[in-house]
């Protein structure tokens, strides 16, 4: 089979289109992520899904999203609404909750095998790889992403300021009256939402590169946020089709595929910005 | 009628106060340095007035038309800024977002007034420039015109030469006390540099374990004064 065959058969334009919704998804967030040295939020949430995720199958939970979304957006809100006056400082309260949530839901799952699911190594892997997930996603999940872009994307566009505003200089922003926590307080929300959703996808390896590596990328080569925000996002969906198309065409892994082509692309970046 | 008026404020942190008894006015056309050692509390003050912490007791009052989010505010810079991609005319113009509402956009007149604040800093060729590339003056200037965007009648200053050599911190002094001789702009300002507190304020707010506020020639003659620019090895 060709490339070209590969690109006919719809589980492969399904990744497609998730994978460039959640790619782009996550680099528009990850610009203010990593400037506000969050950059391990992406990666301390999904741990936090992960544990949840651990808590509702030794409850029983059948729709375990009931319990997994409300608990991280929690974590977010208590991570990014904190701001900068919080007495556990950013990486330190991401690294403790994280770490913390993993020990905890890994632990139950081994206290409490829940029925029916004997492999719980390849349920770990899965969840911190994304294993073929991406490869065999449903009608509805795909929907589902589509709709969680747009909203994703709508944000960033009509409070695009206001982030700039926030990101740059919250003490500021907040003096000149602008709503700040308010400001944060969506910021969290969506991106807890998002980390949720992708990691179900994706798995919690890549979204956590997929935050950095576009972002830092831009930051290399350029010098306004308009403009780091903007090749964030087109670095991100050009990598993510690399490395799905790539993935696809030689059988390796989907997410390790995708976050290689980000390290490139970073490599690229650092090389333009020597010149 | 006041600009800005603060009736007996107690302040401090988690119902420890730091500081008693804070009573001060700020008429239109003031230049008022806060003085005092570090640790006493000035910088807690200056976020108090800003709204971004709560007084233990007491109450800060604004006045003659001046609105809280009307404060343009000079923080210190943090280390996030230091390495930030942004150019210098974004940085200005988000100095109007205070008023901005829910409007996701800047209108017109925000725009005009960025540009007028980066010709008033005399800061116009830099404008697309990169922020983290500008020497430690210019990112000065820049986030004083950002600070301008957001008032047009009082400026809250937190050490604005820190970390500037002599010539650059002598030509900020310049530039804010245009602001307030040319511009009729009401300036508050921390202070380290007792000597040009003297010599550009008008008015002098010592703080810490003697609390002093006046006119500068009073303080100069005042016990905090004269105990305090002894210690400081200043001799008027």
């Amino acid at each position: 089979m060709t490339l070209w065959d590969y690109l006919q058969l719809s589980f492969v334009q399904n990744a497609l289109l998730v994978g460039v919704l959640v790619a782009l998804c996550a680099s528009l967030l990850g610009v203010t992520l990593v400037l506000r040295r969050f950059s391990f939020i992406g990666d301390g949430l999904s741990h936090v899904a992960f544990g949840a995720m651990a808590v509702a199958a030794v409850m029983g939970l059948t729709n375990d999203m009931l319990l997994v979304m409300p608990v991280t957006i929690l974590c977010a809100v208590f991570l990014l609404a904190m701001g900068s006056n919080a007495k556990i400082k950013g990486d330190a309260s991401v690294a403790m909750i994280s770490v913390g949530s993993l020990a905890v839901g890994y632990l139950l799952m081994n206290l409490f095998p829940p029925s029916g699911k004997a492999n719980i190594s390849g349920d770990v892997c899965t969840t911190l790889f994304g294993g073929t997930s991406i490869l065999t996603l449903k009608t509805s999940e795909v929907w589902l992403s589509i709709g969680l872009s747009v909203v994703v994307v709508a944000f960033f566009v009509f409070f695009y300021h206001k982030i700039f505003a926030v990101t740059f200089d919250e003490n500021f922003a907040a003096a000149t009256g602008a709503k700040i926590r308010l400001y944060n307080l969506l910021i969290a929300v969506i991106i807890a939402v998002v980390i949720v959703l992708s990691m179900k996808l994706v798995g919690s390896l890549l979204i956590s590169a997929l935050v950095v590596f576009p972002a830092l990328s831009a930051m290399r080569v350029f010098k306004s946020f308009l403009e780091v925000s903007i090749c964030a996002a087109c670095i991100s969906v050009i990598c993510a089709v690399t490395g799905i198309l790539f993935a696809t065409a030689f059988g390796t892994p989907v997410g390790s595929t995708i976050v290689v082509a980000d390290i490139a692309a970073f490599g690229i970046c650092s090389l333009i910005d020597l010149l | 009628m006041a600009l800005l008026s603060c009736q007996d404020l107690s302040l401090g942190y988690e119902g420890k106060a730091i500081l008693e008894h804070i009573s001060f006015e700020v008429n239109p056309g003031d230049y008022l340095c806060i003085v005092g050692e570090n640790g006493s509390g000035k910088s807690t003050l200056m976020k108090t007035i800003l709204g971004l912490m709560h007084p233990l007791k007491g109450k800060v009052l604004t006045g003659d038309g001046l609105r809280q989010n009307e404060i343009g505010y000079l923080p210190q810079q943090t280390v996030v800024q230091r390495d930030f991609p942004a150019s210098v005319y974004e940085i200005v113009l988000s100095g109007c977002q205070g008023r901005q509402g829910l409007r996701p956009f800047y209108s017109k007149e925000d725009k005009a007034l960025a540009w007028e604040n980066i010709r008033r800093m005399e800061i116009e060729p830099l404008a697309g420039r990169c922020y983290r590339e500008l020497s430690g003056g210019q990112q000065q200037r820049v986030l004083l015109a950002r600070a301008l965007c957001a008032t047009r009648k009082l400026l809250l200053l937190d050490e604005p030469v820190a970390g500037l050599d002599p010539k650059v911190t002598a030509e900020m002094y310049q530039l804010i006390s245009d602001l307030n001789r040319r511009d009729g702009i009401t300036v508050v300002m921390i202070s380290h540099d007792l000597e040009a507190a003297l010599r550009y304020a008008t008015h002098i707010l010592h703080i810490g374990a003697r609390i002093y506020c006046g006119p500068v020639e009073d303080y100069l003659h005042s016990e905090t004064g004269v105990h305090y620019l002894e210690r400081g090895g200043y001799r008027p």
